[in-house]
Formats: C-alpha cells, structure tokens, sequence
C-alpha cells in the first residue's frame, strides 16, 4: 500500500467518490471505521488505513464492521462503516435495533449500491433500508458531494441521535473528480453513559423507544424541507420537471439543463410539501430514481401526480441516453436519432482467472470429475463457472455454499442417490459467513465434501486481507487463523482434513475422489496464494515445443488465459471418428511458470523456456 | 474538438490489466492541470479479471455526467483491437480511432466457442472512421516492457488533444517521477515512439 499522505487542507484534489468519503471521514474528527471489502465501496476503508489519528479494521463481515461502529458511538466517538448493498443484508439484524437505542457519537453507513450489476449477484436498492428502518438516508451525486454530505451526515447523525445510511452508487465511488477538501477537527468522545432502558433492548426497555423512532422521523421530515441538502434548481421550461437523487440528478442536469429540478440529497425522509410546490407548477413531473420506484411510489401515496418507472427503466443506470428518449415518448414525439455508428457484433469477453491462479488446478479437476453437484460462492473462485471449466452448480450470498450443500445432500431424491455433493468456499468467505454453515453440516451429519480454497486474500475485491492471511488493513503482522484447526473445532473429524497443493494435479484429483466417498462431512484445504498479491512468487515460465505438440487441447481445458490455440484441425481417426485438434502456444511474458498445464500434457510439449523471467524482471523495476 | 466551451469526450478502452484507466488518469491530470473540469469513469466488472474495461473521460469547463453518450465521443482509444470494434458505437461523426493492432485472445475464443474478428481495423475503416492503428505491444516489447504499452498510447494520443502533446508527456513523467523515477527516460521514449507511430500511420495512409 503506498497511497499519499492526507492532502493539505483547503487543496483540490482529483478524487474517486470513495476517496474523498474517507477524506470527509477523517476530517470529521471519526474515532472508528470499520468494513468488510466489497466493490464498489472496498476503497474507502483502504484509504482511511493511510489516515492517522483514527482506527480502522476489516471486520469479517458487515454486520461485525456495524457493531463495532455501534460500540464505539455508545462511547460517544464519531463511527462509521462501509459496505456494499448485499452487506447492509448481513448487517439489518443489528441495524433494526440500532434504530431503536438511537446512537451518540455521529454513525455514519455508507452503503454502495451497485447499480447497473458490474460485480454482484443480485442489484438492490438500499434506499429501503432506510425507510425500513426510519433513518435518514442522504444521497451524493458526486465526488465532491460525498465528500460534503458525510460530513453532514455526521453532523445530522448527532443531531438525531440516530445512524445516517450514505447511499452510494458504482458511479459515485468509482467516479473520479475535483474534490475541495478542508481540515482535520478534533473530537473528544464524550464518554459511555450508563443506561439500561437505552441500550438493552428487552421488551420492556424497546417498547417506551419505538415512540421515540417516530418522533425523530417527524423531525426529519421538518428538516428535509427547509435543508439545503434539498435545492430547487429553477428552469425556464415548464413542461417538465424533475425529482432525482444521487447520479441520477447529474444525468438530468445534463441533459434538460432548463428544467426545474428538485434534487434530494436528503432523500428519506421526503420533503413532500417541497415536491408537491413543484409538481404543481410543471406540466409533468418526472422521477428519476436508481433503481426502484420508491420515491415516485410515496408521492403517488401522498397524491402527488408523477411519472416514473412507467417511462424510464426499472434496471440500471439512468444516463443521458436513457433520459432523453424516454422523456420524449411523454409528449409523444418520436425518440432522438440513436448512435451514428451501429454497434459492432464482437466475441463476449467475461472476466476469467487470472494465468497461474490457484483455482485452476481445482476447476480443471473437479471438470474432469463425474457426478458432484457443486455448491458454489461469492469470490474469484465463483469464475469456475464459466468456460472453460463449467464446474460450479449454484452462487447465492455470501458463506451460503455450505448451508446449500447440507440442504443438497438432505434433500436429494433417487435420481441424485449416486451424486457427490462439494461446497466450494474462499478463505475470506468462510471467515465472513461460512463457518456457520459449516458446524451446521457436521451437527447435522451431512455428506458434504467442502473444497476451501485458501489464496490468502479476499482475491475478487483486490487482495484484501482477512484473519486467514495473517495480516491486517494496514499491512501489518496479525494473527493468522489456522484452517485445519478451525475446521476440526468446528466438528470435522481430523483424518477428513487435507491440506493440498492445487498445483499438483494428480494429488488434488485423489484427495477429491477419496473425500467424496467418504460418508462423512470432509474438508481439503487448498493452500497457495493469489497470483496478484505481493508475495506470490514467479518462477521459470514454460513454451509449447511446437514439433511435439499433438493438439489434444488438454492444456487448453486447464484454462489458463496465458496458453492460446494458434491453429485448429479436424482429424478423421482410422475409425471414422472426427476429433477436432487444437495446437496451441504458450504466451511466454505472461506464463509464471506454475506447471500446471505441463501435467496434462502426454507427448511432454511444455518444456521450460528462457531462465530470465520477464515478470520477475518487471517486478524488480 | 475545441477547446474550452465543449465537453471533450475521450472513451478508453481494453482489458483487464493493460493499464486503461491509469492511462485516462494522467489524461486526466494533464486536462486537469490546465484548468478543466474533469470527471473520469470506469465501466468495468471485474477489471483485473481479463474482462472488458472502458474508461470514460469528460473535460471542458463543467462537467455533469460522468458517462460519455453512445454517440457522443470524439476520440476512441483502443489498447486491443477486438476492444475498439466493440465500443465503435460510442463515436460522434468524424471521430477519430487510435488503436493497437496487438490481440487478447480471451477462453472463449481459444475453446473455439467464438471467432476473434478477421481484421479488426479494416472493419472499423469500413464503418467511415479515421482510423490509426499500429502495434503498441510491439513497440513495449521492443523497449523490453509490456507494461509500457499504456505510455505508447499515451503518446499515440498526445497530438490529437484539444491540448498541447507536451502538457500530456508532462502529466505521463511526472506521475513516473514521482513514483519509479528510473522510469521516466524509458516512458518518455515509449511515449515518442507512440507518438512517431501514429504520425507515420497517418502519413502513410
Ligand atoms: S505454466 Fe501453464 S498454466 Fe501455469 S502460468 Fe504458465 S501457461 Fe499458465
Ligand atoms: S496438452 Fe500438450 S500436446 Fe496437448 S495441446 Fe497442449 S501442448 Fe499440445
């Protein structure tokens, strides 16, 4: 990690959205932060690390990271966590109580929302965790925006003593732009008061406290119609008139740059009397909302005529050129002429593992396997179920590959009796939601052989470290959780834990046959780094000898991106059967030199190439 | 492209780990360091997984949306051939193409599954683009870097900038400079030698 210091105060500086929520962060005088990696709002814990004067960890999940940051608010500290949508799920159980104690230091939850799905199974709208939950929720539109709007968040946190969710997008925390960024103030926690009716939430003591959820809302909503986090930009075109929040309002700005826009930076609770001034003075009013209806739902409640998802699309980002067509169709006329230049037809290009990954050898094995059904999960290791090894069965959530196991072998019929179930984890996976799921399968005596592929790294979000890589978020020497031991605590029997190499194929293929007959819960721990973290050591890289190479394509199933097909061929074998040929070569600056496509290969064409390894020498640079 | 009252649209584009977006940050920082507002995106899943990756930048005086339109580029930069025929759509009239010739063969065209496109840069000249195609990979590899394929790029671009070439080399040393000093003499040949390459392409053609 080598990011730069803290700018001065009062500098511009050209910050992603998620750089400059941890900036605002720091300012603010924020004791704790707490997260658990995951894109697209990983960054903002990962630059708050090069801040001083404040703690911050990677927790193992998000729920974990919000009890922390509760913990230290009941202190009277300035707290915050981060996590990305499908986190606040994880989260929720501590959230709908958090809501009711209320908080003291300032608690801010940023929550990134990948809308338009560029890495996540599922795309949802956090803004209902706010509604859900009675909290505020302020939406930025950009950089400089998320920058101001956490540090109102925390101000606004204070003054309601409750949580504020910051709701991000992928286009917030990824966009980069000119942030004005200020200086650091100091805050002194108040200290922990005790108080039992507050903060242990039995009945009798959460009961006299959801009044009290109800009068903060009101109060909410008085403020959300005189703040300033709620301007009108005036137009001169009164035919249409816009509500958005978050990007969504930069896209309309650009383009109806005369339309009257209200734009919701404090977007729950609504100021409602300010949207209905608006909607009487437009001919139509528009919400523009990523992603669910949500907002145009409450003002059809409140009998504020509006348009919305009936115009514009349910999923995805609402930019420019979705905008201008579908506000056209309102009045009828006919959809702007659409792009010059056709778009061309060209060969999907879905991401892959990366040449010399470790997952490759446990893919390319259980794709030569028969009869498993694969339980899979959230990481790097879920691309097993693209090309070209079409090895993974299921992905739901995270840590949800081992509960989906049990429930596989449980409810399995005849027609599955002579299939193997295996569950597929990551290290950091495992640690996040998977041991659970785990003791559940050896409590309840399930027949499931789980595959934990320890690359030490949350490997999908960048290599970030977990309690099994044995460093923490600023790199530094942390206890290092031992798998084996963790596996057996959790009611694996020892002689049903192997640790294996998946570069060795032969060894990896046994372990796989000999653990999925077995009648009993089996674990086999993969144990070699992700190829993308610091110390993952190259070696001597190989080359196909062309004379030798037969074209069995059998390297190419390993599916490493750094081995090509340079030609194919159909042969007709003496039988009449066709077989298609492919010969292939080896990219040679790119192949680390693993060995793992030389073991399939039967005429020895992978030999070793030139001693000097070309990434090593990068390295060294 | 002018300067100053127009919205600059430049929409990189290439894989998982050529460099695509750092290359658009410095374009970024030299558009930046002459005064423009600047707003720069990613579209891009799982970018250090050999997947597609567009970067998008706007300059000008104020910059809203960070998104460039289909329709609306001016300038399309391709580090992979394959990569610039997929996001042709993206382009004004009269916009100009720059791109690599080198090739990713990704999985799904080594099992044989898809084809990888005959000739990229015809294809793309066939649509009624001004195209500039060289071997930036090449290039790297000559100067005995592959990394320094972004650099190349970088210079092919430098003079079709509403900017100065010089105000972009500038940008390129100075994050080297600051960063692997004893990286900037070899990026500022790989930056010339993009530079050249486009020159002469265009000459030629
Ligand atoms: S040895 Fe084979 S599998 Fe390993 S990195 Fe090189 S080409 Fe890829
Ligand atoms: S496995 Fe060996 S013989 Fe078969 S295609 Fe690959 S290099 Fe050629």
């Amino acid at each position: 990690m080598g990011a730069p210091l803290p700018a001065p105060a009062a500098s511009r500086l050209f910050l992603s959205g998620n750089e400059a929520v941890a900036r605002a962060v720091w300012e603010t005088g924020c004791k704790v932060a707490a997260a658990y990696p995951g894109t697209p709002s990983t960054e903002i814990l990962e630059e708050l690390a090069h801040y001083p004067d404040l703690y911050a960890e990677w927790s193992v999940n998000e729920k974990v990271s919000l009890e922390v940051a509760l913990g230290a608010s009941m202190m009277g500290a300035r707290a915050f966590c981060a996590m990305k949508h499908v986190g606040l799920n994880v989260a929720s159980d501590a959230l709908m109580t958090m809501t009711v104690t209320g908080t003291e230091g300032g608690l801010v939850i940023a929550v990134a929302d990948d809308v338009g799905m560029s890495s996540s199974q599922n795309e949802q709208d956090s803004r209902f965790w706010g509604r859900f939950a009675h909290l505020p929720v302020l939406e930025p539109a950009d950089a400089q925006e998320a920058y101001a709007m956490t540090k109102a968040a925390f101000e606004l946190a204070e003054r309601h003593r409750c949580p504020v969710i910051l709701r991000l997008t992928t286009r917030i925390c990824h966009v980069k732009g000119r942030v004005e960024v200020g200086e650091r103030v100091a805050v002194e926690p108040a200290g922990f008061t005790k108080d039992p009716r507050r903060w242990v939430m039995v009945p009798g003591n959460a009961k006299p406290r959801l009044p009290l959820m109800f009068e903060r809302e009101a109060a909410l909503a008085a403020e959300a119609e005189t703040s300033d986090l709620n301007p009108l930009f005036d137009g001169s075109d009164l035919s249409v008139g816009f509500v958005a929040s978050g990007p969504a309002f930069m896209h309309v700005r650009e383009a109806f740059p005369d339309a009257p826009l209200l734009k919701l930076g404090l977007s729950c609770p609504l100021p409602l009397h300010k949207i209905r001034a608006l909607a009487g003075r437009v001919q139509h009013l528009v919400v523009v909302e990523e992603t669910e209806p949500l907002v145009e739902s409450e003002l059809k409640a409140a009998g504020i005529p509006c348009h919305g998802k009936d115009i514009l699309p349910r999923l995805g980002e609402l930019a420019p050129d979705v905008l201008r067509p579908a506000v056209a169709r309102l009045f009828g006329g006919a959809a702007p002429a659409p792009a010059h230049v056709p778009a061309q037809q060209v060969f999907p290009r879905p991401p892959t593992m990366c040449v010399a990954c470790p997952h490759l050898g446990v893919y390319y094995t259980l794709s030569q396997m028969r009869n498993l059904i694969i339980s899979g999960d959230i990481g790097c290791y879920t691309l097993g179920a693209g090309h070209p090894w079409n090895a993974l069965d299921t992905c739901i959530s995270m840590g949800a590959s081992m509960g989906m196991a049990l429930g596989m072998d449980k409810g399995r019929g005849a027609a599955d009796a002579n299939k193997k179930v295996v569950a597929v984890i990551g290290d950091s996976t495992f640690l996040h939601m998977g041991m659970q799921g785990l003791l559940d399968i050896t409590y309840n005596r399930g027949n499931v052989t789980i595959l934990l592929l320890d690359n030490r790294a949350v490997g999908m979000t960048g290599g970030q470290d977990n309690p099994g890589t044995g460093r923490d978020l600023h790199g530094e020497e942390a206890q290092r959780v031992d798998f084996a031991k963790l596996c057996e605590a959790l009611g694996v029997k020892r002689e049903r834990i192997r640790v294996v190499d998946p570069y060795q194929l032969p060894v990896l293929f046994k372990a796989l046959r000999e653990e999925t007959k077995v009648e009993e819960p089996s674990v086999i721990i993969t144990d070699r780094p992700c190829v993308l973290i610091d110390h993952y050591q190259p070696t001597k890289p190989y080359l196909v000898v062309d004379e030798r190479c037969t074209g069995c394509g059998n390297c190419v199933d390993v599916g490493c991106p750094a081995i090509h097909v340079t030609r194919r061929e159909t042969e007709v074998k003496p039988s009449g059967k066709e077989v298609e040929l492919s010969f292939v070569r080896i990219e040679t600056s790119a192949c680390t030199g693993c060995g793992l496509c030389v073991q399939p290969c039967a005429p020895e064409a992978i030999v070793h190439a030139d001693p000097v390894h070309p990434i090593q020498f990068l390295r060294k640079q | 492209m002018t300067a100053s009252n127009k919205t600059t649209n430049i929409l990189v584009c290439g894989t998982g780990g050529q460099g695509v977006m750092t290359a658009t940050e410095i374009l970024a920082e030299a558009a930046l360091s002459l005064g423009f507002d600047a707003k720069k995106t990613e579209v891009a899943g799982m970018s250090q997984r050999g997947g597609v990756v567009t970067s998008h930048l706007r300059f000008g005086e104020r910059v809203l949306s960070p998104q460039i339109v289909p329709g609306e580029a001016d300038l399309l930069v391709g580090f992979e051939a394959a990569e610039a025929l997929r996001w042709v759509h993206m382009l004004r009239p009269g916009a100009v193409v720059l791109m690599n010739v080198g090739r990713l063969v990704p999985p799904v065209v080594n099992i044989g599954l898809f084809d990888y496109p005959e000739d990229p840069v015809a294809e793309i000249r066939a649509l009624g683009l001004e195209v500039h195609a060289f071997d930036a990979s090449a290039l790297a590899q000559e100067l005995g870097n592959i990394r320094l394929g972004n650099t190349v790029m970088l210079g092919a671009m430098a003079d079709r900038l509403p900017f100065p070439a010089e105000v972009l080399r500038e940008a390129v040393l100075a994050r080297f400079a600051s960063r692997k000093p004893q990286l900037v003499d070899v990026n500022r040949q790989a930056f010339e030698l993009g530079r050249r390459a486009v020159a002469e392409e265009a000459l030629a053609a």
